[in-house]
This record gives structure tokens, sequence and C-alpha cells, in this order.
């Protein structure tokens, strides 16, 4: 427990070893901290600038999505009115088609009728001919009555 | 325990006591002490071996292993090492930051040497008592103390140069007169001069005396304590031990914070200059 040399040996080590440290230890050490410190900062601010950048973009997205919606829907309602109107376009086709069918075959009814109707008017004639005839008991000049037939055809 | 024959329990405990001190003999030879009593016939010219060689030892080893972790410190993601002694360092510069209000290069350097330094010698006194005297002692060596912070020497010699840099730094910051001034003029103005120079004079020269003192007495009597669990049977021993040693960790710990934290505070007091 004496005090000897010790002293001035440790006080001298004590020193050196405080230069050292200030010297070579503390300033890199410390330069390294800094550096780390200014990397983290920057680090997260673009953590912030990218996470805002997100948002940003999640809007955009989302505005996009919306309008997409909105010309989907416009698109869908414009083939169904388009679908309704080729449906009622068809139809009115198809009706007038029917009708003019409808009317063709009504001509041809009409025609058929005609023709039948003159033949049996030919027929009726000359059988009404043939009766008068054996009821006068002579010809009758067909040429004479002429007129007279016609009109009766006409009246049948 | 050079001698091999089995020691009685004083003899035991003064073995440990003593440092491997070199020096010149009362018959006017050089060499090492062999008993307490050639110590103190030795006076003040002889080195304690043990405490020199430890203390330097274990200085070197700071500054090896920071100096590495510091050539090769990145901004990058730190390895385990370098985590470590970053983490120290920030610890340190932060103490310094809260305590310290001037603007020194040397303060914060210093602080991590004290404490790093003191940490690691108070941490010899976890090594098991018996195991490095033991091999010393095969090896020849009579005494080893591995602890330098229980060597008075040790501390007295760090409190005395932190006292010097507390003075210089005064000095520089307040020039002499203000120094004086400071020792002269307070707390009762001129008229009361001779009390004041007491008054500040104590305060001054108990700095260095309780920063080395506790240290000191607090190694001390953990070593001491050490030594007397180590008298008991060696199946008992663990008992005690054991629990002293993990209170030791906080001792060893918070000595040293507070050797580094008073020297932080003493320098602070040195470069503040009071408004009158």
């Amino acid at each position: 427990m004496n005090i000897n040399l010790t002293l001035f040996g440790q006080t001298i080590s004590f020193f050196l070893f405080v230069w050292f440290c200030m010297k070579f230890v503390w300033p890199p050490i410390m330069q390294a901290l800094e550096e780390r410190k200014g990397k983290i900062a920057d680090g997260l601010a673009a953590a912030d600038r990218g996470k805002h950048e997100q948002e940003l973009a999640e809007k955009r997205a989302k505005e996009l999505l919306v309008e997409a919606k909105r010309e989907a829907a416009e698109i869908i309602s414009n083939a169904n009115k388009r679908a309704t109107e080729i449906v009622e376009e068809s139809k009115g086709d198809a009706r007038t088609e029917g009708e003019r069918i409808i009317v063709a075959a009504r001509a041809e009814i009409d025609k058929e009728r005609n023709l039948a109707r003159e033949a049996l008017r030919e027929q009726v004639v000359a059988l009404a001919l043939a009766g008068a005839e054996k009821v006068l008991g002579k010809e009758i000049n067909a040429a004479e009555h002429n007129d007279y037939l016609t009109k009766m055809s006409a009246q049948l | 325990m050079s001698s091999g024959e089995p020691l009685t329990s004083s003899e035991y405990i003064r073995h440990h006591l003593t440092n491997l001190t070199y020096g010149q003999h009362a018959d006017g030879s050089w060499g090492f002490a062999h008993s307490a009593e050639d110590i103190s016939e030795m006076g003040f010219m002889s080195i304690n071996v043990d405490s020199m060689f430890f203390s330097v030892a274990l200085g070197v080893l700071f500054l090896w292993l920071f100096r590495r972790v510091a050539k090769s410190a990145t901004a990058g993601v730190p390895g385990g090492l370098q985590n470590f002694v970053e983490w120290v360092v920030e610890f340190i510069d932060d103490s310094v930051r809260g305590s310290f209000s001037g603007r020194n290069p040397l303060v914060a350097p210093l602080a991590l040497t004290i404490f790093v330094w003191v940490t690691l010698m108070n941490t010899m006194d976890l090594v098991p008592i018996d195991y490095l005297p033991f091999i010393a002692g095969q090896l020849g060596i009579g005494h080893l103390k591995i602890v330098p912070s229980t060597d008075p020497n040790i501390t007295f010699s760090m409190a005395l140069s932190v006292f010097f840099l507390v003075l210089f730094y005064s000095i520089k910051m307040k020039g002499l007169g203000g120094f004086v001034g400071e020792l002269t003029l307070h707390p009762f103005g001129k008229w009361g001069l001779p009390a004041n120079l007491f008054l500040e004079g104590v305060n001054l020269l108990s700095k260095p005396v309780s920063l080395s003192l506790r240290l000191f007495g607090n190694m001390y009597a953990g070593e001491m304590i050490f030594i007397l669990i180590a008298l008991l049977p060696w199946y008992a021993q663990w008992t005690l031990s054991l629990p002293w040693a993990i209170f030791h960790i906080l001792i060893v710990l918070l000595q040293a914070f507070i050797f580094m934290t008073l020297t932080i505070v003493y320098l602070d007091m040195a470069h503040h200059v009071e408004e009158h």
C-alpha cells in the first residue's frame, strides 16, 4: 500500500493512452457515427417520400378505377340500348315483311278469285243461253243479244 | 505462495494484499521485495510491477480493440464488435454532452479512456483470485496483485492526472488571476480572504482525494471480501462468491462510471467562467 514510482509510471501511461485515444480512436468512430446518422436520416426521409408517393399512386389508381368503372357502365348501357334498338328494328322489319307477304298473298288471292269469277261468269252465261235456247226452242243469236248478255253477265 | 507450505489465514490474506514490488533493498542491492517489510523499506523509489503490467496491458487491450474498430468503422451496418464499441462511445458522448458545457476535444476521449480502462482494471477483480497468483507462483514470482485499481498508486495517479488537467484548464480558461480570485474571493468577499482560501482550498484538494479513494476503497473492499470468501472450504465458497461476484459487476461498472462522470464534472467546473 506504499506510494511509490508506480504513481508516475501510471500517470505517463494514462496520458499516453488518452493521447492515443484522442488522436486515433475517438475521431474515426465519431465520424462513422455521424455518417451513419446522416444515412439513417436520409433513409428515413426517402422512406417518407416513398410513402407519400405510394399514397399519391394509390389515389391515382383509385381515380382510374372509378373512371374505368364509369366508362364500363357507360359502354354496357350503350350496348344495352343498341341491343334494344336492334331488337326493335328487327321487330319492325319483320312486321313490314309480314305485312308485305300478306298483301302479296291477298293480291294473289284476289287475282285467282277474279279469274275464277270470270270463268264462272262465262260458264253461267253459256248455261243461261243453253237454258234459254231450250225454253225458246230456237237459237238465240248471240250477236243480236250481245248487249243484253253483257249486261246480265255483269250483274252476276 | 511460492514457498508451497500451507499458509495461515492471516498470511494468506497478507500475501494477497502484497504487490510485486521492484526496488532497492536495505542492503543496497536491487531486486523484488519478498515481504511487506521489504516494500516499506524500499520507500518511494520502487515500482509495483504487477500493477503497472496489468494496467498497461489492459490499457493496450482497450486501445487495440477500439483502434481496430476505429480503423474499419463504416457508416454501413456495423458488425458485433463495432456495434459494441459504438454503443460505449455513444454512451460516453451522451454523458459528456450532458455534463460538459464547454468546448474541448480532450474531454470525451479522456472520459472514454477513463471509463473503459477503469472498467477493465476493475473487472480483473472477477478473475478467481488464486488463478494468476498461483501460476505466477509456479513461475517463481512471489507476489501478484492482478487488480490494478486496488493499488492506491494507480487510482491516485489517475486522480492526480485529472487534478492537473483541472488546474491547467482552470488557469487557461480563467487566467491565473481569475483562478486565484476564485480561490480567494469566495464565498465571503475579499475581507474574508483566509477563510475563503481555506474553504476553496479544501474544496479543490478534496477532488483528487475523493476521486481516487472512492475507487480504491471500493475495489479494495471488494477484493478483500473475495479473499475472505476464499478462506472458506472449497465446496462452500460458491454460495458467497457467486452472489458477491454478481453484485460486484455492478460495482465494477458503477465505480468506473462515477470516476468518469466526476472527471467530466470537474473539468466542466474548470471551464466554467463565473460571471460577477
